[in-house]
């Protein structure tokens, strides 16, 4: 049971990071791999003015500023200099690399737990639980609840806020900019403007899951952003798939954290049974790959099987 | 008020591909006429709606709305004083935006993009008279996503898009050169109501010569990047549909005997 809890509660976190690859990928069709350098960016950013005695909040934001710094450069990059958006995103993660090395003067920046955004929230289901909770019959330290409860409460403020957020005037620019550029200039909008703005936001996002992860993990590392934005998409496309084609933004977006969550989940059950943690990373590539190429797949076999099946009738 | 002075456009210069789109072309459109432009392929009527749209940048030359230089605004500014139709009856319209939010867009056109919900305070009884004046039923459909709408549908409240703020200036290429003959006859009638009730200044393309003779107050042929004639008012109203088809037919020979000059020129100094 409390494993449960620490694996969705890691589940919500990178439902915030969901959301970012949402905005990018779904909205405007980019899989933005800025997000491999701006995840490890807001886990360094926070943990170095962590360690520096900042206090968690102001550190939390520092962490998104930078991921906001981040995605206006890739999207700069992209529209100014007319450069494909995935090589863009690929300029940016790499220089990153470097950049979070030198914020956190190592490779490695260990958080002082009792100090993150989370501490609080711990030590009040503490105070309101007691030292451990009955939960279905399991007991389970009130800690654990208390991470499960912060990150959830978390991972729905900014599912609802980007709801809320696409809905506004810059929000629906922004989807009809991915949808039909040409149309958003005629109606004398920047489509360069929208997105760089939409990267920014969507890096914003990622930075903040990745000073969450940080605080949560007690540690910041350079090579905490290696597939990143495979599994962003990876959870993006799962919760498409458990939502199915819906027209409704709000469902889409609940989609896309149901999508992390499951993802999340599944992948503490895989290693449970066995899965070598080391393989995880292919195994997440292919699942990205069978379930994009999959259905164009089948659907392309299917006339073909009718046929042979009209065939064999006759 | 729209004036154009010596626009000059050449694609591929120095080049055997050299095309010489916009020779030195000069117009005046007073505010509110309605022009119909028609010209052969690669007469240069794309090139010069390219140019007013801003999609396409000049090599000289200088244009101004209502006395105001935009000869060097990018496109999406422009596109504040400018109404665009496209040939292309889904380019207008965002698919998965709704009928609504595909207004509200075009509503608020040249107005920054704010926080603000897009849809609070919609005119939706207004914008539901507006389309049901289309007459095809698209008062019933603002919640649906635009995409699930037909060519016709769709042209149909991109020209209400486009004419919704009253734009300086509306252009329409070509706009139902992609329908189906009964969608282009509708468009057509939906043309002749909006833009007689604007005060836009406009500029419509046409491969029709029946829209030609039957359509605007002032007709433009173009020829080899440069104007073949240029009529107005009643001298215009006496064109008819024949007499259009006959004046295409001598720019067509004109085209080929310039190409087989040049042939044959080639031919004898190569």
């Amino acid at each position: 049971m409390s494993l449960l809890l620490a694996t969705l509660a890691i589940g919500f976190v990178f439902a915030v990071l969901t959301l970012g690859v949402f905005l990018s990928f779904r909205v405007y069709r980019i899989p933005d791999i800025t997000a491999d350098g701006s995840f490890p960016l807001g886990a360094a950013v926070t943990a170095r003015l962590l360690k520096e005695g900042w206090d968690p909040w102001s550190a939390t934001a520092a962490a998104i500023a930078a991921g906001i710094l981040a995605g206006m450069i890739t999207g700069s990059i992209h529209v100014r200099f007319k450069i494909n958006a995935i090589l863009s995103g690929i300029l940016v993660m790499t220089a990153l690399y470097s950049v979070n090395l030198r914020v956190m003067g190592a490779s490695n920046l260990p958080i002082d737990a009792s100090r993150t955004v989370f501490a609080p929230l711990e030590s009040l289901s503490g105070r309101i639980f007691g030292e451990s909770v009955q939960l279905f019959g399991r007991t389970v330290p009130s800690v654990d609840l208390g991470m499960f409860l912060g990150t959830a409460f978390a991972a729905v403020l900014v599912g609802v806020a980007l709801t809320w957020f696409l809905h506004t005037e810059l929000g629906s620019a922004m989807r009809a900019t991915g949808d039909n550029p040409r149309m958003v200039r005629a109606l004398a909008t920047s489509t360069d403007r929208m997105i760089i703005i939409g990267l920014a936001a969507s890096n914003a996002l990622i930075a903040c899951a990745g000073s969450l992860f940080a605080q949560m993990q007690s540690f910041a590392d350079a090579q905490m952003g290696i597939g990143v934005i495979v599994l962003g998409l990876a959870s993006v496309i799962l919760g498409q798939t458990l939502v199915g084609p819906v027209r409704s933004i709000g469902l889409a977006v609940a989609g896309a954290v149901m999508g992390a969550l499951l993802f999340r989940l599944l992948v503490a059950i895989a290693i449970r049974l066995g899965l070598d943690a080391n393989d995880l990373k292919l195994v997440t590539a292919v699942v990205v790959l069978v379930a994009i190429v999959g259905p164009t797949w089948l659907a392309a076999r299917r006339p073909r099987a009718r046929k042979e099946a009209a065939r064999a009738a006759a | 008020m729209l004036r154009l002075e010596s626009l000059e456009k050449t694609f591929n210069p120095g080049t055997e591909n050299e095309v010489r789109a916009l020779q030195q072309v000069s117009l005046d459109f007073p505010k509110g006429s309605f022009t119909v432009v028609i010209g052969t392929n690669g007469s240069g009527k794309s090139t010069l709606q390219g140019a007013i749209s801003g999609a396409l940048d000049l090599d000289g030359g200088r244009i101004t709305i209502d006395g105001v230089d935009v000869t060097r605004w990018p496109e999406h500014r422009r596109a504040r004083l400018v109404g665009r139709v496209f040939q292309d009856p889904f380019a207008g319209t965002a698919p998965d935006l709704t009928v609504a939010e595909n207004l509200a867009l075009a509503e608020k056109r040249g107005r920054p993009r704010t926080l603000a919900p897009l849809l609070r305070g919609a005119r939706r009884g207004a914008w539901r008279e507006l389309l049901g004046r289309i007459g095809l039923g698209l008062e019933h459909r603002l919640d649906d996503p635009i995409g699930l709408l037909s060519g016709g549908q769709r042209q149909s409240i991109t020209l209400l898009m486009a004419t919704l703020t009253e734009p300086s200036v509306l252009l329409l290429d070509e706009h139902t050169a992609a329908l189906d003959p009964r969608s282009a006859e509708l468009v057509i009638a939906l043309t002749r109501r909006l833009v007689e009730g604007c005060r836009s200044t406009t500029i419509m393309v046409t491969h029709s010569m029946r829209q030609a003779a039957t359509l605007g107050d002032r007709l433009i042929a173009m020829h080899r990047g440069g104007v073949y004639l240029d009529v107005a008012g009643r001298d215009k109203a006496t064109f008819s549909e024949r007499e259009l088809h006959g004046l295409f037919a001598q720019m067509r020979r004109d085209d080929r005997f310039d190409d087989e000059a040049v042939a044959l020129a080639r031919s004898q100094y190569r």
